[in-house]
């Protein structure tokens, strides 16, 4: 049997700050198998950022446990975690994040550089990734002088980079036009066929639509976790009814 | 598909099998191929019903061919259809009826309905990506209607939530 990827043990958290505490994810038990494409969903408010960001560390657990690749997370310190980001986890955020004063280029080749790659397998990668997200032309642009899509396909390569363990993703189509999003979707979707596991927050259904698994959350609790069926009828009429 | 016939045939007069092809070819992959004896049978009660009529064509060593016209009556029909407004979608939907009456039978409780309802949403979301991908970009009709089938079935997700959120 594969071990999991990713796992939590009854995860909390609690934001304590302001005059009621809010009980954000409560007990939250979730196994990611290598390869799998999870779609998170549910309303505003219902603690799917929240658990995501955990995930990767970029949020304090209140209680409970993460495992990374077989190994306790929860109990490590920030820069330990900032380690074992560089090396297993990929981030994309809604908002690009990138590098303002650094080309694409750099902008994917530095976490890779940050994890310990040679320049050179840093270099290779860069080149494969950018080539393959139809970037290369604009390797040696900055982000501002990218469209919305293509920085976020910048992000994606930027994320890709470590060839993480695990892709986070929180509403990465969430700033981008329908056109833009195709372009990421047919990226996802091609990543998640060569065997990257992929976990995302989503509101559009069309992202959601090419995950294999989709965990929905209420009030920070899983009130479903299941798979989605692929038809593949196969015929078109079968999928549009045109009366 | 009365409509959509008589709308061709105001192009040009055609046989049935011209039909089926014009449809085909209009709306490219994304349309149910048209049943030949549907077409046939339709255009049987448009006649009937005096919106077109048919010429027969001799053809040498096979059976006679019809062909089809529009005639006065069915393109004063086709100008109201084209003219007046259509119906969108209403919310008469048969999920939301099983949401409201199923629990009252103790068969199913509402939050197993909606989760069973998301999954299948989104497994016809995959079908309809699928569908996009096949399809050639410049296609430009049958891009559209897969689109807009996503789109509704986006809201379609989006109210299931609502309905999470407020009655499970």
């Amino acid at each position: 049997m594969t071990h999991a990827v990713l796992k939590t043990v009854n995860l909390v958290k609690v934001y304590s700050g302001g005059a009621v505490p809010v009980h954000a994810v409560r007990g939250v038990d979730l196994v990611v198998e290598p390869g799998e494409f999870i779609a998170v969903m549910g309303p505003s408010g219902s603690g799917k950022s929240t658990l995501v960001h955990m995930l990767g560390g970029l949020d304090a657990r209140t209680s409970g446990e993460i495992w990374v690749d077989g190994k306790r997370a929860d109990t490590l310190s920030e820069s330990a975690w900032a380690l074992l980001r560089r090396k297993k986890i990929g981030f994309v955020f809604q908002f690009f994040n990138l590098v303002a004063n650094m080309t694409v280029t750099d902008n994917v080749e530095l976490p890779a550089l940050l994890g310990g790659a040679s320049p050179r397998v840093a270099r290779e990668r860069r080149e494969h990734l950018l080539g393959a997200l139809n970037l290369t032309d604009r390797a040696d642009a900055s982000p501002a002088q990218l469209s919305g899509g293509e920085q976020q396909r910048v992000a994606l390569a930027r994320a890709l980079a470590n060839e993480p363990s695990v892709l986070l993703a929180d509403e990465p189509t969430g700033n981008l036009d329908s056109r833009n999003t195709r372009d990421v979707l047919r990226l996802l979707s091609k990543v998640h066929k060569d065997g990257q596991t992929i976990i995302m927050v989503t509101h559009d259904a069309r992202v959601a639509g090419l995950a294999d698994r989709v965990i929905c959350l209420l009030d920070g609790e899983i009130v479903d976790d299941g798979r989605i069926a692929r038809r593949r009828t196969g015929t078109a009429g079968a999928v549009i009814d045109l009366r | 598909m009365r409509l959509h016939l008589l709308a061709l045939l105001a192009k040009e007069p055609a046989h049935g099998y011209e039909l089926k092809q014009a449809l085909e070819q209009t709306f490219g992959s994304a349309y149910p191929s048209p049943n030949i004896g549907q077409i046939y049978v339709t255009l049987g009660r448009l006649e009937k019903d005096g919106l077109i009529r048919a010429v027969d064509v001799e053809q040498s060593n096979r059976p006679n061919k019809k062909v089809y016209y529009l005639t006065a009556k069915g393109r004063d029909v086709l100008t109201l259809w084209v003219d007046e407004p259509t119906e969108g979608p209403r919310v008469r939907d048969e999920f939301f009826m099983k949401l409201v009456l199923a629990p009252l039978t103790g068969i199913a409780d509402r939050m197993a309905l909606i989760n069973r309802q998301r999954r299948h949403y989104l497994s016809l979301m995959g079908d309809l990506n699928a569908l996009l991908d096949e399809t050639e970009p410049d296609d430009r009709v049958a891009t559209l209607l897969i689109e807009g089938a996503m789109l509704h079935l986006q809201a379609d997700l989006e109210w299931l939530e609502r309905c999470q959120e407020d009655l499970a």
